[in-house]
C-alpha cells in the first residue's frame, strides 16, 4: 500500500520534470511567435533599416547571415568530411588516432566565445582578412568542424564492415569501396550531422561578434572582405545599442522569430531525415 | 596505374584531415601564445585571485576572482535546475512514456536543443528578468538568479539526452530481475535502474555544466554584468564568458587587456576542457562496468 504511494508519488514528480520542460519551450515559442509576427512584412525581409533601427527591414542581416552559413560550409564540410573519412577508412587504429579523437570530441565542447577569440587572433588580426566575412566564416566552419567529424565517423561506423569486405572481395579498390559503397550507405547519417551543423552556425553570436558581425550599415557587402549585419547579432544590438528601446525590441522579436524559424527548421529537417534512415535502412546485427 | 591513383587519394585526405587538425590544434596555441603575457605582467595568483576588476582604470586592474565566482555561481543555479528537469524528463521519457509518446517528447527535447543561445538571452532580457524584478522586488532583473534560471532551461536537453542514451543501455534483464524479485516499478527505477545508468547520467550532467559555464550570450543580456564578487543570488553579476564578449570590442590591439581577455578564455578552455576530460572517463568506466567496452 505505502509501497503504491510512494510509486504514484515518483511518477507524478517526473511527470512534473517533462511538464515543466516542455513548458519552458512552450513560453519561448509563444512570446516569440505571437510578438514577432506582427512585425513580418514583406518590407522587413526586403528593406534596409531605416531611422536609426526603428523602422525598415533587416534584409541586410538576413543576406549576411546566409554568407556566413553559406561560407562556413564551404569551409567546414569538405574537410570534416574528408577528415573522418581518413580517420575511420584510411588509418590505422592506433594510439595516435584515439588521442586525435579524444581532442576532437574535446574541442567540441570548447565555448564558442573561445572560437571567437582564436578567429580574432588569426584570421582578423594575423592574417589581416580584418572584420569580414571571410574571418566570420572560417571561425564558424572551425566552430562546427568538430561536430561535423564525429556526426561522420558515426554514420561510417554504423556501415557493416561486410559491405566493405563484399566490396573489396569482388576487386574493387578502397577508394572505389569508399565512393560508390561505404559513402552512399552513410551519406543520410552525415547530412543530419551537416543539416544540423548548418542550425547552430545560424544562429551563434559569440564567434562572430569581434570577427565579422558590425552593428549597423546600409550597404549589402560586395566582398568577401566586407563586414556584415548577422541575424543573431543584430538581436544582441537592436537590445543593447541605440536610443530608442521600445521601437528596436519590436524588431528584435521579429529577428528572433526569422531566426527561430530558420534554425528550427534544420533540426526538424535532421531529425525526419533520421527517422526516415532508421525506419528504412536495416544492417542486421 | 590503379595503386598510384589509390595513394594519390590517400595522400589528398591525409593532407585534409591533419589540415583540419592543424586548426584545433592552432586554437590551443592561439590561446596559450596570446594570454600568456598576462601572466608576466600581473603575475598568475593575482590574476586569479584579484578581487577587482577595472580593465580600464588608471591604474587598470586585473583580478578575475569576481568573474570566476560569477561564472560558477551562475552555473550552479544552471545545475540545480538543469538536473532534476533534465534527469527526471529522461527517465519519463525512457520508462514511463509510451512508444508513441516517446516518439513526440525526444524530438521536442532536441529542438528545445537547437534554440540559439541569443533567443533565449532575448527572451531572458525581455520577459523573464522584468517580470522577476517585479514579482521579486528587486532593484534590477538581471542576477545572477535570471542567468541561473535560463542556463539551466538552455542546459536541460543536453542532460536530458546523455541520460537517456544511458538508461538505454541499461540491460532490460536487470528490470526484469527485479521485477521477478518483487520490486514494484518505482524501486526498480530507484534501486537498479538509476544506479545502473548513474555514471552515464553524470556524464550527462557535467557536460550540461560545462554547456552552462561556456554560455556567452544569454549570461551577457540577462546577468547584468557589474564584476564584483556578488554576496547573494539576487545581484547582478558578470560571468567570464560575458566579460570576453562584452569588452573585447572596446580593448586596444596587444594591450594588457586585450590579453587578459585571452587569458580568461584560455581559462575557460581549461576549465571546459577538464569537464569533458572526466565525462570521458566515467563513460568509458561506466562501458565496461555495464559490459559494452569493445
Amino acid at each position: 500500500m505505502q509501497k503504491n504511494r510512494k510509486q504514484q508519488l515518483g511518477f507524478f514528480l517526473l511527470f512534473l520534470c517533462i511538464l515543466t520542460t516542455i513548458f519552458f519551450l512552450g513560453l519561448i515559442l509563444y512570446f516569440i511567435i505571437v510578438r514577432g509576427f506582427g512585425v513580418l512584412s514583406f518590407e522587413f525581409f526586403t528593406q534596409v533599416p531605416k531611422r536609426s533601427m526603428t523602422a525598415g527591414g533587416i534584409a541586410p542581416a538576413i543576406v549576411g547571415t546566409f554568407y556566413l552559413t553559406l561560407g562556413a560550409m564551404i569551409f567546414a564540410i569538405p574537410l570534416g568530411v574528408a577528415c573522418a573519412i581518413y580517420l575511420s577508412e584510411y588509418s590505422p587504429k592506433s594510439i595516435i588516432i584515439n588521442i586525435i579523437r579524444i581532442s576532437i570530441n574535446n574541442l567540441a565542447g570548447v565555448p564558442s566565445v573561445v572560437f571567437g577569440l582564436f578567429g580574432l587572433a588569426v584570421f582578423v588580426k594575423y592574417f589581416g582578412f580584418g572584420v569580414s566575412i571571410l574571418s566570420g566564416s572560417l571561425t564558424l566552419g572551425i566552430m562546427v568542424l568538430p561536430g561535423i567529424i564525429s556526426a561522420t565517423q558515426e554514420a561510417l561506423l554504423a556501415v557493416p564492415q561486410s559491405y566493405r569486405e563484399a566490396s573489396l572481395a569482388l576487386g574493387a579498390t578502397l577508394w572505389e569501396t569508399i565512393r560508390k559503397v561505404v559513402l552512399p550507405s552513410a551519406l543520410p547519417g552525415i547530412l543530419t550531422g551537416i543539416i544540423l551543423s548548418i542550425g547552430r552556425v545560424a544562429g551563434e553570436t559569440a564567434p562572430i561578434m569581434f570577427t565579422a558581425a558590425t552593428f549597423y550599415t546600409r550597404r549589402y557587402p560586395n566582398s568577401i572582405f566586407s563586414e556584415v549585419m548577422a541575424l543573431p547579432y543584430h538581436i544582441y544590438a537592436l537590445m543593447t545599442e541605440g536610443v530608442h528601446p521600445e521601437a528596436q525590441t519590436k524588431i528584435a522579436y521579429g529577428c528572433a522569430l526569422i531566426l527561430l524559424i530558420l534554425v528550427l527548421s534544420m533540426s526538424t529537417l535532421a531529425i525526419i531525415l533520421r527517422q526516415r534512415q532508421r525506419s528504412y535502412t536495416y544492417y542486421g546485427t | 596505374m590503379f595503386t598510384r591513383r589509390e595513394k594519390i587519394i590517400k595522400g589528398i585526405f591525409s593532407i585534409l584531415a591533419f589540415s583540419s587538425l592543424f586548426f584545433l590544434v592552432g586554437i590551443t596555441i592561439t590561446l596559450f601564445t596570446s594570454g600568456l603575457p598576462v601572466f608576466r605582467e600581473v603575475g598568475l595568483l593575482e590574476f586569479i585571485f584579484g578581487r577587482e576588476w577595472y580593465p580600464t582604470y588608471s591604474p587598470p586592474s586585473f583580478g578575475i576572482f569576481p568573474l570566476i565566482v560569477a561564472s560558477f555561481l551562475v552555473t550552479i543555479g544552471a545545475v540545480m535546475i538543469c538536473v532534476p528537469l533534465g534527469v527526471g524528463s529522461a527517465l519519463f521519457i525512457n520508462e514511463l512514456a509510451t512508444p508513441q509518446q516517446k516518439s513526440i517528447l525526444k524530438p521536442v527535447i532536441e529542438i528545445l536543443a537547437s534554440i540559439p543561445s541569443i533567443v533565449y538571452g532575448f527572451f531572458g532580457m525581455v520577459l523573464v528578468a522584468p517580470y522577476l524584478q517585479k514579482i521579486l522586488h528587486l532593484p534590477v532583473g538581471q542576477t545572477a538568479f535570471t542567468g541561473s534560471l535560463i542556463l539551466g532551461v538552455m542546459a536541460t536537453p543536453t542532460v536530458c539526452s546523455i541520460s537517456e542514451d544511458a538508461l538505454n543501455f541499461v540491460p532490460q534483464s536487470y528490470r526484469e530481475a527485479s521485477l521477478a524479485l518483487g520490486g514494484n516499478r518505482w524501486q526498480t527505477l530507484t534501486k537498479v535502474i538509476i544506479p545502473a545508468a548513474g555514471s552515464g547520467i553524470s556524464t550527462g550532467i557535467i557536460l550540461g555544466m560545462s554547456r552552462a559555464i561556456g554560455e556567452t550570450m544569454t549570461v551577457l543580456m540577462v546577468t547584468g554584468g557589474a564584476a564584483i564578487i556578488p554576496t547573494s543570488f539576487f545581484q547582478p553579476v558578470r560571468p567570464m564568458t560575458a566579460t570576453i564578449a562584452a569588452e573585447m570590442g572596446e580593448a586596444a590591439v596587444g594591450s594588457i587587456h586585450y590579453h587578459a581577455l585571452f587569458a580568461i578564455g584560455l581559462i575557460l578552455f581549461i576549465i571546459t576542457l577538464l569537464f569533458n576530460i572526466i565525462a570521458e572517463v566515467i563513460s568509458r568506466r561506466y562501458r565496461l562496468k555495464l559490459g559494452l567496452g569493445r
